[in-house]
């Protein structure tokens, strides 16, 4: 390069340099069961390869009887929860009824739809309203689909295989816990975006059960204190794994 | 797709949605009802045709409120004339059409005008046609609806031949897939089909029936 003239080259890659967002590499997924829907969530936020959060929450209010798991960009989908939520506590106060999953459809999507996938928020929103029960799939441009059993989220192709083969009609709601889990456990152990504990949340009619770590993987990640036990480490228990990682020996 | 028969119109549409190589839904609705007797096949992305359907069935409704003579009755539903929404669509493709990917079918009967099928491709055009195709699987039966064609067919002949070429698309376009979904739009009303794969015509005698297990 010669010698005069300005030379923009560092101010150029300055300009470029963002930085990268927290991305919750995820497995989300929720399904409709005989008595209302289930939604379920890992709760690993990464960065990167890094994992920036071993225990994050994933899964959104909306409204008392409407949640929402979120994947993608963490600040995004919760600050587009956030909106719709308080969007929706709004309209009921004006309305005096309570929302339908079809109002936080709609808001979510053309939020969406608006910012043209800039809003990195792929979602599953679930809830039961005076229509019945509900879930839909919502993706970053502000697509939606309704669907009887959904997953989302880096982990969502190994939920969905565990959801085609355990799902049918009508399920009980032990049975349908029980396939929620199992699914985003197939995420946690074969997805390297999502990993550590399950949360659930069981909306039906009349309840909401939000079920923080209801699955935990991760039993101690740090030594405790030497005053106590200078050699007990991390231990992690796989024993509910079922059929896949049946047997860790310890040498 | 689209085609008119003798007294109607029948839509006709597979169900996959994919996001790259993933399918995000095997068994998704792309067709679309703008009000009663005017309904729109989407294809492209479907955010934006969502919303481009959202949006015209909302301009199409306030429109037939507003000139009262629809939608006086609660049950019967609100009823716009298919070349109006066809318009409106157009407008908004045209008009957006630098941010949009949507190709769109406008098809629907109303008593003015009978059945009619309208074609609003990428850019925002608009043609009335005795049939109409789209999306990706269309390249690979445009010859076939070309030559079996015929005007003034039966309602069952109707629906069969967009039976037969919808699944000549899913045998050959990896982007169509799943079940095939009918809307058959008269004077009398509205009817609506499901054929799944089992019981789709079969591609050529090449491709050997699915078992059932």
């Amino acid at each position: 390069m010669g010698d005069r003239g300005f030379n923009f080259s560092r101010k150029l890659n300055q300009s470029l340099d963002l930085g990268a967002a927290t991305k919750t590499g995820t497995t989300i997924c929720g399904v409709v069961f005989e008595a209302g829907v289930i939604l379920g969530a890992d709760t690993r936020s990464t960065n990167g390869e890094t994992v920036a959060d071993k225990d994050c929450e994933k899964i959104h209010y909306i409204a008392p009887n409407i949640y929402c798991c979120g994947a993608g960009t963490a600040a995004d989908t919760e600050s587009v929860t956030g909106l719709i939520s308080s969007n929706l506590l709004l309209h009921r106060k004006q309305t005096d009824r309570p929302s339908a999953v079809k109002s936080a459809l709609t808001l979510l999507k053309t939020t969406l739809f608006r910012h043209q996938g800039h809003i990195g928020a792929a979602l599953v929103l679930g809830g039961v309203d005076s229509d019945g029960s509900h879930l839909f799939t919502v993706y970053p441009h502000g697509s939606s689909d309704a669907l009887p059993y959904a997953a989302m989220g880096s982990g969502s192709l190994a939920a969905m295989a565990t959801l085609e083969t355990g799902y049918h009609e009508e399920m009980s709601l032990d049975a349908a816990k029980n396939l929620v889990t199992r699914a985003i456990l197939s995420g946690v152990m074969n997805d390297l975006g999502s990993g550590s504990n399950v949360d659930l949340c069981v909306i039906t009619r009349d309840s909401v059960q939000y079920l923080r770590n209801d699955t935990s993987n991760m039993h101690r990640t740090f030594r405790i204190s030497s005053k106590f036990d200078d050699r007990q480490e991390a231990v992690i228990d796989y024993s509910h794994c079922g059929t896949a990682t049946r047997v860790l020996h310890a040498n | 797709m689209a085609v008119k028969y003798a007294d109607g119109v029948v839509l006709g549409a597979d169900s996959r949605t994919s996001t790259g190589t993933y399918v995000a839904n095997r068994a998704s609705d792309k067709i679309t009802p703008i009000c009663e007797n005017v309904w729109m096949c989407r294809s492209g992305s479907a955010a934006d045709t969502q919303n481009v359907a959202a949006y015209v069935s909302r301009l199409a409704q306030e429109h037939a409120v507003s000139v009262s003579s629809a939608g006086a009755d609660a049950d019967e539903g609100i009823k716009c004339d298919v070349k109006l929404v066809a318009n409106i669509t157009q407008k908004i493709a045209y008009q957006n059409k630098d941010r949009l990917q949507a190709g769109m079918i406008i098809a629907g009967y109303d008593r003015k005008l009978g059945p009619q099928v309208y074609g609003i491709p990428l850019g925002g055009a608009m043609m009335e046609n005795p049939f109409t195709v789209g999306g990706s699987g269309s390249a690979y039966i445009y010859g076939w609806c070309d030559d079996t064609f015929r005007e003034n067919m039966s309602k069952e002949e109707a629906q069969a031949w967009v039976k037969r070429a919808i699944s000549l698309a899913i045998a050959r376009d990896a982007s169509s897939g799943g079940v095939i979904r009918l809307v058959t739009i008269d004077a009398t009303g509205v009817s609506r089909q499901m054929i799944q794969p089992i019981e789709q015509p079969l591609c050529d005698e090449e491709l050997p029936a699915v078992k059932r297990s």
